[in-house]
């Protein structure tokens, strides 16, 4: 029984200690004051502010719209891939998913600075586009990692057998392969999406004018201060994910009762 | 099955975007000029000498240290967390999970920025430390600072991993354990750690690289009074303009990197799986 | 089920391309600031008159700026580096001159900040911002008047001291205290300053840039080197904060606007330095971010209280004292690695 409450203590601890900072941004976008610390009392008016602030409505969009088709190229891509690569033997293979390590194992600040050379070497403008490919760079090889497991837990004949059957290798891939790995897919789309959401190291030494996410913007805000209109923001994306994640979470167990009563 | 065919665009890909920019960084670190001209360079191991220095090597050290520690934090406080979550029945765990990501989702910028709020000499931690009677404790712009805002970001990194194995972990393993008359300690230490390796070593893996390469959480939290590995890369790459120093850290700092997951991966037996199981 | 979340997806996909792809045919500008250091409003102002859309973006230090602008592949149309930085982009051919006759609201600037060492013979740049380099300090914890950069090294304030995070600025404290030009190009004055900061370590709080404004106000620090302009921000949020520019003498500074020699609309870029330079908008524009206006018209626009305060203006006689920043050209790299032995030593 002890034993029990210690471990929710300690649960209840480890929990505190990553919402710890979460809960003074929320707390702090309600502050009166410019500054981080002095309470000058409750105001709205930063929420107000956000929605006039045309630089941070561009920031959210750029944010969004590199996060959004990243992602969704980076899914594709990472998926053909992982199937390719499952498909592969000996040193292809071993060479392929060792190449395909290194942007997980280096450290951002490399992977940024290679990449820039590279658009430096072939001339590109500094923009979307450059931000676009970097982001997919580093997030196809985490949708592959998340895939690979599944396309070896699946039952190597369930594909040979469709074949067999008639089914065009297209077919097959599509009725059988992508059903058996959809987790995988899904997983690895959301860790791309969440990625790009929070990079500042790549997105940094990879975009031109005009063109900033989030990090870059609040890293940049670095000379007066951060503005708390920049709390404000993060607390509806805070509040507006949880929300939707637990549309999410009801929906599947509704589903899933659905399920179970059909039985 | 002809499906691995599909796999060649990709090989392509990763030529143009990864191979390529790294043996162009290469090509920088080895050479000396003007940065912003090709035409001047040439080849040389100016850099690597001038990197050979007290200073340099010092401030490698020191970041692989903090590094070092942090990932040991992680270690000791996220394997419990991790054990006690997948213990938990699935719907619980499924959302216990879900609160270790979320935060997150929460730009990483702002969150360390927050620890300032948390961690100032008015901040309600050092407030909580002077009631108890801990008078005038320093707890920003340290290295401690440093190592917490570590610890902060990348905790989730080791508890995932960790989890992910322990609940595909075989539980007639542990109660065979147990019907042998091994007792708890002997459980965990004999058949329950061991088989958890793989986690660990990828949640080592995931918390040590950008702990050791961070240059923002030293900035932030370390109030830029002691320099790390990363802050002196950016420094090359931003305001000095030294392409080739940076690229030579750089490129110290991979083979480092590299060389030490080497060896470590000597224990993943199951590198193919992805990392051991993060996901 | 599943098609139609893929249509879905791939909906949003091709309207976030078209969305970026297409700016129209309308005429834009690029301009590239320091963050926050601009009104919007002003932005706003200026695409209503002139129908020339401004794509506006910020950067966090000259050098930062200095970078992208070398590294090419990025162009902007206007951007606003300070002095020293303008002289070396002067130096290097990044910059185009500009055509005063085009700037009608040139004569309004005052001539002392026309014509100053880092452009001779002022036709690469208009002045923005002006401001010093001081010590700001809460009177409240300092029971003294403080009037040296040598205040600085006092143990008294073991733990309260800020020093700004930037190489030449923190060096020029120290260069000061010594009695050296801050321009110096002596190795050996420049070492010795790197000792004096290296002996100040142990009882400095941390070294910041902008954070500052934050730990000051709240008083959670007692003393910082800062920017005239964050200290008559700051001044204003907590009324116990005194600013004083130290008696060995400071840092004068000028942020100035500039076009860059790849800009793609100078005739747009001209006409947003008039524009920015007329001045009911650089009355508007000063008394938004806080810092001096080199437009006297714009000054006498400004709330008395500002206009009187030595902080933001401040007399003849106390800039008598004052050194601009001189490029230091070849020395770049020794002041590099002088500063990272500053910040790695222990």
């Amino acid at each position: 029984m002890v034993n029990r409450n210690l471990k929710r203590l300690y649960t209840f601890l480890i929990f505190a200690f990553l919402y710890a900072p979460i809960i003074i941004l929320i707390i702090y976008s309600f502050n009166d004051s410019k500054f981080r610390g002095d309470w000058s009392g409750f105001t709205l008016r930063w929420y107000a502010e956000l929605f006039r602030d045309r630089e941070v409505i561009r920031v959210l969009y750029y944010t969004f719209a590199i996060a959004i088709t990243s992602s969704i190229i980076s899914t594709v891509l990472g998926t053909v891939a992982a199937i390719g690569i499952h498909g592969m033997r000996g040193i292809t293979k071993k060479s392929v998913l060792n190449l395909n390590y290194l942007p997980v194992l280096n450290p951002d600040i490399v992977t940024a600075v290679a990449l820039m050379a590279l658009f430096r070497m072939a001339r590109l403008q500094f923009g979307f586009i450059t931000l676009l490919l970097a982001h997919i760079t580093f997030s196809v090889p985490y949708v592959v990692l998340s895939i690979l497991p599944k396309l070896k837990q699946m039952n190597v004949h369930l594909a040979e057998a469709a074949m067999d059957l008639g089914a065009t290798p297209m077919y097959a891939l599509r009725k059988v392969v992508i059903p058996e790995i959809m987790p995988g897919i899904i997983t690895g789309g959301l860790l791309a999406f969440t990625l790009s959401i929070d990079d500042f190291v790549i997105s940094f030494f990879t975009t031109g004018h005009g063109i900033s996410n989030l990090s870059i913007y609040i890293y940049s805000m670095a000379r007066k201060g951060i503005n708390p209109t920049i709390n404000a923001l993060s607390t509806l994306m805070f509040i507006s994910l949880v929300a939707l994640l637990l549309i999410i979470n009801n929906r599947s167990e509704k589903s899933k009762k659905i399920i179970q009563e059909r039985r | 099955m002809k499906l691995n065919r599909i796999g060649y665009p990709y090989l392509i890909w990763l030529g143009i975007f990864i191979l390529i920019p790294l043996l162009l960084v290469t090509y920088f670190a080895f050479t000396t000029g003007d940065s912003q001209n090709f035409s001047t360079f040439s080849f040389s191991i100016e850099n690597f000498e001038k990197f050979i220095s007290p200073i340099y090597l010092g401030v490698l050290y020191r970041s692989v240290k903090l590094a070092f520690i942090s990932t040991l934090i992680c270690l000791v406080l996220g394997y419990p967390i991790a054990l006690i979550i997948s213990k938990e029945k699935p719907k619980i765990r499924n959302i216990m999970v879900l609160m270790l990501v979320i935060p997150m989702w929460m730009n990483f910028l702002l969150r360390t920025y927050a620890w300032l709020t948390l961690l100032g000499k008015n901040g309600i931690l050092t407030k909580v430390l002077s009631f108890i009677g801990l008078e005038g404790v320093s707890l920003l712009y340290n290295d401690t600072a440093v190592l917490l805002g570590m610890v902060y970001n990348f905790l989730p990194f080791m508890v995932l991993p960790i989890f992910s194995v322990l609940t595909k972990m075989d539980n007639n393993l542990v109660e065979a354990a147990e019907d042998l008359g091994a007792n708890r300690a002997e459980v965990f230490w004999k058949v329950i750690f061991p088989l958890s390796l793989p986690g660990v070593i990828t949640g080592i893996t995931m918390v040590f690289i950008p702990a050791v390469s961070t240059f923002v959480i030293s900035g932030l939290l370390g109030g830029n009074k002691s320099t790390l590995i990363g802050n002196l890369i950016e420094q090359q790459f931003r305001y000095t303009g030294d392409w080739h120093f940076g690229s030579t850290m750089s490129i110290i700092l991979m083979v480092f990197i590299l060389a030490s997951m080497a060896l470590t991966s000597k224990f993943d037996k199951e590198k193919e799986g992805g990392g051991g199981g993060l996901w | 089920m599943k098609n139609k979340i893929l249509i879905m997806l791939a909906m949003v996909l091709l309207l976030s391309v078209v969305a970026t792809g297409c700016g129209g045919n309308e005429e834009t500008i690029n301009v590239y600031n320091w963050g926050d250091y601009i009104d919007p409003e002003v932005l706003d102002l200026f695409e209503e008159e002139y129908g020339v859309r401004v794509v506006y973006d910020t950067y966090a230090t000259n050098e930062d700026l200095y970078v992208k602008m070398k590294q090419g592949g990025s162009s902007y149309d206007v951007v606003i580096p300070s002095d020293y930085m303008i002289e070396r982009m002067i130096r290097e051919d990044l910059l185009m001159e500009i055509n005063m006759d085009n700037i009608s609201m040139f004569e309004k600037i005052d001539d002392r900040f026309l014509n100053l060492d880092y452009d001779p013979d002022n036709s690469y740049s208009v002045p923005y911002m002006w401001g010093t380099v001081g010590i700001i300090y809460n009177t409240t914890m300092v029971d003294r008047p403080l009037t040296s950069w040598g205040d600085l090294w006092d143990e008294e304030f073991e733990g309260e001291i800020i020093m700004l995070n930037s190489q030449r600025d923190t060096l020029a404290v120290a260069l000061k205290k010594l009695g050296y030009s801050m321009n110096t190009r002596d190795i050996g004055e420049l070492e010795e300053a790197r000792d004096e900061l290296i002996s100040q370590k142990p009882i400095v709080y941390a070294y910041l840039g902008d954070e500052v404004k934050d730990v000051i106000v709240g008083g959670e620090a007692a003393i910082a080197v800062v920017w005239s302009g964050d200290a008559m921000a700051m001044m204003d949020e907590n009324p116990d904060l005194e600013y004083v520019i130290p008696s060995e003498g400071t840092n004068l500074w000028f942020d100035a606007m500039v076009i860059p020699a790849n800009a793609q609309n100078p005739e747009a870029a001209e006409q947003f330095i008039d524009f920015m330079t007329r001045p009911e908008i650089a009355a508007m524009n000063a008394d938004y971010i806080g810092y001096s206006s080199p437009v006297p018209e714009a000054v006498e626009m400004l709330d008395e209280e500002i206009q009187n305060s030595p902080v933001a203006y401040p007399s003849e006689e106390m800039l008598e004292n004052t050194e601009v920043f001189k490029d230091p050209q070849d020395i770049i790299s020794e002041y590099d690695r002088i500063w990272t032995e500053i910040t790695s030593a222990q």
